[in-house]
C-alpha cells in the first residue's frame, strides 16, 4: 500500500476555505459542545429539581465542602497553559521550533500541575472523607463533570507530548504542516480552558 | 484565519490582554460571588461573566474572530442553539409543575421512602 499525501493539509481547501484538519477538527469540537452540554443540562434538571429542605436539597454555596481558592488556583493554571499553547504556535509562525517545544512543554507542566493538585487536594480527600459520587447528586455531577474534564485534559498531555516528540520530526519535512497541527491541537486546549470557565462557578461558587 | 496566520507575531500583546482579562474575569467571579443579590441573580451574573470569558478565549486563543467560513460558523451555531435548549429545557420544566408544588417529586421522596421501609418492618 503506497503511502498517500493527505489533501488540504496546508492550503486551504477550495470549498471550505480553511485546511481540511482545522474543520475536522471545530466539528469534533461541536460533538463535545453536545456531549458536555448533555451533563449541563443535568446539572440544571437536577438542581432546579431539588427540593428547597431536607436531605436531598441542593447544598449552599460555600457549604459543599470544595475549596474555591483551590477550583480559583486551577482556573489560573488552566488560563496560564492556553497563553502557552497559543504562543507555541506564534513561535512556529515564526520558524523557532525550539522555542516552540519549550511551550508545549510549559503547556504539559501545566496539564499535570491541574491533573495533580485535582487529585492531592481534592480527589483524595473528597474520597477518605466519604464524599463520593454516591453521596449527593451534586458529588455525582461533580465527579462526572470533572472526571470528563480531567479525562480530556490527559488526553491533550498525550496529544501535545506526542508533537514535542516523535510528532516533531514532521517539522523537518513540512513546517507548515507541523504548524498547523499544532494550531489544530491548541484549538482543542482552548476548548478545555473554556469547559474549565463555566465548571469553576457552577461547582465551586454557586 | 488567514489575517491571524500572516500576522502571528503581531497578537503576542492581544494574547496577553486577554490572560489578563481573563485573570481579572477569574478574580470578579469569585468577588461576585460574596455579593447576594437574589440567588437568580448570582447564577445569572456568574454565568454572564463565564460567558464573556468564554467568548474571548473563542475569538482570540481560537481565532474565531478571523474565521470567514460558514464551514466553520454554521455548525458551531447549530450547536450554540442545541446547547441553549438542552440547558434551558430543564429550567422550563419546573413551571408545568401542579400548584403548591414547586420542585419535583422528589422531595417527598424521603418521606415516601420512609413510609415504606416503616411499612415493611
Amino acid at each position: 500500500m503506497s503511502a498517500e499525501v493527505l489533501p488540504y493539509t496546508v492550503k486551504p481547501h477550495p470549498v471550505t476555505g480553511v485546511y481540511s484538519g482545522k474543520l475536522g477538527t471545530w466539528l469534533f469540537l461541536a460533538s463535545e459542545v453536545m456531549l458536555f452540554g448533555a451533563l449541563f443540562s443535568a446539572y440544571v434538571l437536577l438542581r432546579v429539581g431539588a427540593p428547597a429542605e431536607g436531605p436531598a436539597a441542593w447544598p449552599a454555596a460555600g457549604t459543599t465542602g470544595l475549596s474555591w481558592k483551590i477550583g480559583a488556583f486551577n482556573t489560573l493554571v488552566l488560563i496560564i497553559s492556553s497563553v502557552t499553547m497559543v504562543m507555541a504556535w506564534v513561535s512556529l509562525k515564526s520558524n523557532d521550533l525550539g522555542k516552540g517545544k519549550m511551550y508545549l512543554a510549559a503547556t504539559v507542566a501545566l496539564a499535570l500541575l491541574f491533573i495533580v493538585i485535582k487529585l492531592l487536594f481534592e480527589y483524595i480527600p473528597k474520597f477518605q472523607h466519604g464524599l463520593v459520587p454516591a453521596k449527593s447528586n451534586f458529588y455525582a455531577l461533580y465527579f462526572t463533570m470533572t472526571g470528563l474534564h480531567a479525562l480530556h485534559i490527559l488526553g491533550g498531555v498525550v496529544v501535545i507530548g506526542y508533537f514535542i516528540g516523535p510528532g516533531s520530526g514532521l517539522w523537518s519535512k513540512d513546517p507548515e504542516y507541523y504548524t498547523n497541527r499544532i494550531e489544530c491541537t491548541g484549538l482543542y486546549w482552548h476548548f478545555v480552558d473554556l469547559v474549565w470557565i463555566f465548571l469553576f462557578p457552577i461547582l465551586y461558587l454557586m | 484565519m488567514g489575517d491571524a496566520h500572516a500576522d502571528a507575531g503581531k497578537h503576542t500583546g492581544l494574547y496577553m490582554g486577554v490572560f489578563a482579562a481573563l485573570f481579572v474575569g477569574t478574580v470578579v467571579t469569585v468577588a461576585v460571588s460574596r455579593v447576594h443579590f437574589s440567588h437568580a441573580g448570582n447564577i445569572v451574573v456568574a454565568l454572564l461573566i463565564a460567558g464573556a470569558k468564554a467568548s474571548l478565549v473563542a475569538a482570540i486563543f481560537m481565532h474565531l474572530k478571523w474565521e470567514k467560513t460558514p464551514y466553520i460558523w454554521w455548525p458551531l451555531a447549530i450547536c450554540a442553539v442545541f446547547f441553549v435548549v438542552l440547558v434551558a429545557l430543564p429550567v422550563l420544566s419546573t413551571s408545568d409543575h401542579p400548584p403548591g408544588v414547586t420542585t419535583h417529586s422528589w422531595d417527598v421522596l424521603p418521606a415516601a421512602a420512609a413510609e415504606e421501609h416503616g411499612g415493611g418492618h
